[in-house]
């Protein structure tokens, strides 16, 4: 049992897995990512709060997503996120997968390049810490064109 | 000031302070250290004001990694919280040698669907009111099983109750009231609430406080506070010592200092006007960083001054609150006498459906909204037995991610303007 909310969105469009992190409880950030990928076209299957990795893993072999969108707003993102994304990565399987990740990654509250960058280096395709969407769009609509899928 | 009382059990404390017309006021306070905890508390204690105590647990003994608290503590790490389970019982009986007094009861506020080992401690240091319920401490905050939740909140009373002395009532308040935090209808949290205190009355608790958090609209609120009281009258029973408390608005706060205190005063008067013989506050400093002993001291008196000159309100007009708790309380009761096996059973059936709570146990079919004057709504009830009060959707269309946020805001920027 994972998928407590599965969208009626088009067909067309990109299947984005939206998670949270294992340490965190948070779910409005999760409802709002969730409510924008939707709005632009695409399908989400939402995990909810407290993911730990090997859920997260589970879930990306079984629905193989276009993308995954980790979202995190407890000041542990960045952690948590770096182990994230090597957990799904490690697996044979998933190497590809595409994983972006947004919300407050540190405790400060403020955005950080050096995070930025370590993230970034980890492997993941967008970082948006501090919530700044706008380049959000711009590689979802890459990945869509990538992905040979019709905006819809 | 809180009279002397005989038994300074938690629930004798706050009807004691209510015999008096006076709210009692209590902080969401908790600190690592001993000795920071303990001047927390006889902060509190001292405030101008009527107080009770607040000991809140760290986040690492709420999900029971109590190797990471033991870690934090070793190495001097800042925790967010006190952890009961990690500390030394003698620690904690030190800490709160001379802090608790006639009158001055501590209650241990923590969030966790799995309370054993965190009542094994409290009830091994002489306290015994806590907070949480199967429901609230469970489907808002993780992915254990709802079914689990209320097998260790079962036991977990029952060890309370069983380790309480003689001569003391053990107190245990529901979180129902609170939920996500915000963009629930209060039929719905107002049923949660009753349902939990039903809950540990049925496991043996003598004394319960039913939880309300305020909304985006002061009469809806008095209106739900209201019908909190008739249907815990209706449904408990009556040897079961209860009182309401109000929660300081548990959504997003306002950043400004003036917007934050008049939210606070807003509360203490809700909570002033219904006869809520409690209130939970929150500080200047909430939007921003966990809030010093300071901040809390004058969120206490701020709060107990406006009490005190907010006369009580006749009750309010009767929207409709009452009667859909009460249908969702009742169709609850009917599943099964077993009240545990009956929330399982009703979320599985989405006859209770917490709007965008994501946990696997609920079904997630519920929506809501503000309406155009202010009011929680209910835009979609999912299999719920209640009708949508929003239906046609009156304030809005689909719900879009800009409105989500317009929502998630609504109190605070009404409060920052």
């Amino acid at each position: 049992m994972s998928v407590p909310i599965t969208s009626r969105g088009p067909r067309r469009g990109l299947d984005v897995l939206v998670s949270g992190t294992a340490s965190d409880a948070h779910t409005w950030n999760l409802i709002f990512m969730q409510l924008y990928c939707e709005e632009r076209g695409h399908r989400v299957t939402n995990l909810g709060p407290c993911v730990p990795d090997e859920l997260l893993v589970s879930a990306c072999r079984r629905d193989e997503p276009d993308l995954v969108m980790i979202s995190s707003v407890n000041g542990h993102g960045f952690v948590d996120g770096l182990r994230a994304i090597s957990a799904v990565h490690r697996h044979p399987d998933l190497a590809a997968v595409p994983m972006v990740i947004g919300g407050t990654l540190g405790t400060d509250g403020a955005p950080d390049p050096c995070r930025t960058a370590q993230l970034l280096a980890a492997g993941y395709r967008g970082v948006f810490d501090g919530g700044v969407l706008t380049a959000f769009d711009a590689l979802l609509d890459e990945l869509h064109r990538g992905a040979g899928k019709v905006a819809s | 000031m809180i009279p002397p009382v005989g038994p300074t059990s938690f629930g004798a404390v706050v009807n004691a302070a209510a015999a008096a017309g006076v709210l009692v006021v209590q902080p969401r306070m908790g600190f690592g250290a001993a000795a920071d905890m303990r001047a927390g508390l006889l902060a509190t204690r001292s405030a101008s004001a009527a107080t009770v105590g607040t000991l809140t647990l760290d986040s690492y003994t709420r999900v029971g990694d109590h190797a990471s608290a033991r870690a934090a503590l070793t190495s001097g790490a800042a925790l967010n919280g006190f952890p009961i389970v990690t500390h030394r019982h003698s620690t904690t009986r030190a800490m709160l040698d001379g802090v608790l007094a006639p009158g001055f009861p501590v209650q241990v506020r923590h969030g966790s669907p799995d309370p054993r080992r965190i009542v094994t401690a409290l009830t091994a240091v002489g306290l015994d009111a806590t907070e949480g319920g199967p429901v609230s401490y469970c489907l808002p905050y993780g992915r254990e099983p709802l079914r689990e939740a209320v097998a260790n909140w079962r036991r977990s009373c029952e060890m309370l109750v069983r380790r309480t002395p003689a001569g003391r009532v053990p107190h245990v308040e529901s979180f129902g009231g609170c939920l996500l935090g915000q963009l629930c209808p209060p039929g719905l949290l107002v049923a949660v609430s009753v349902l939990e205190a039903l809950f540990f009355a049925q496991h043996g608790i003598g004394s319960v406080s039913l939880s309300y958090a305020q909304q985006t609209h002061a009469g809806q609120d008095e209106e739900a506070i209201t019908a909190l009281r008739t249907l815990a009258a209706e449904h408990l029973p009556s040897e079961v010592d209860r009182h309401l408390v109000l929660y300081t608005y548990m959504g997003v706060y306002p950043r400004s200092a003036t917007g934050a205190a008049n939210l606070l005063r807003a509360s203490a008067r809700l909570a002033a006007r219904t006869g809520t013989e409690r209130l939970i506050v929150k500080t200047v400093a909430e939007a921003r960083r966990i809030p010093t002993v300071a901040e809390n001291v004058a969120a206490l008196e701020l709060a107990a001054a406006v009490a005190a000159r907010t006369p009580r309100a006749p009750a309010p007009p009767d929207t409709g609150i009452l009667a859909e708790a009460r249908t969702l309380v009742q169709t609850v009761l009917g599943l099964h006498d077993d009240l545990g096996t009956a929330l399982v059973k009703a979320f599985g059936l989405g006859l209770l459906d917490v709007p965008f709570c994501l946990h696997p146990d609920n079904s997630g079919r519920a929506r809501s909204t503000i309406a155009d004057d202010g009011t929680l709504r209910w835009s979609d009830v999912g299999a719920m037995p209640i009708r949508a009060t929003d239906p046609t959707g009156s304030t809005s269309t689909a719900l879009t991610s800009v409105r989500l946020l317009t929502a998630l805001h609504h109190v605070a920027s009404q409060y920052d303007r």
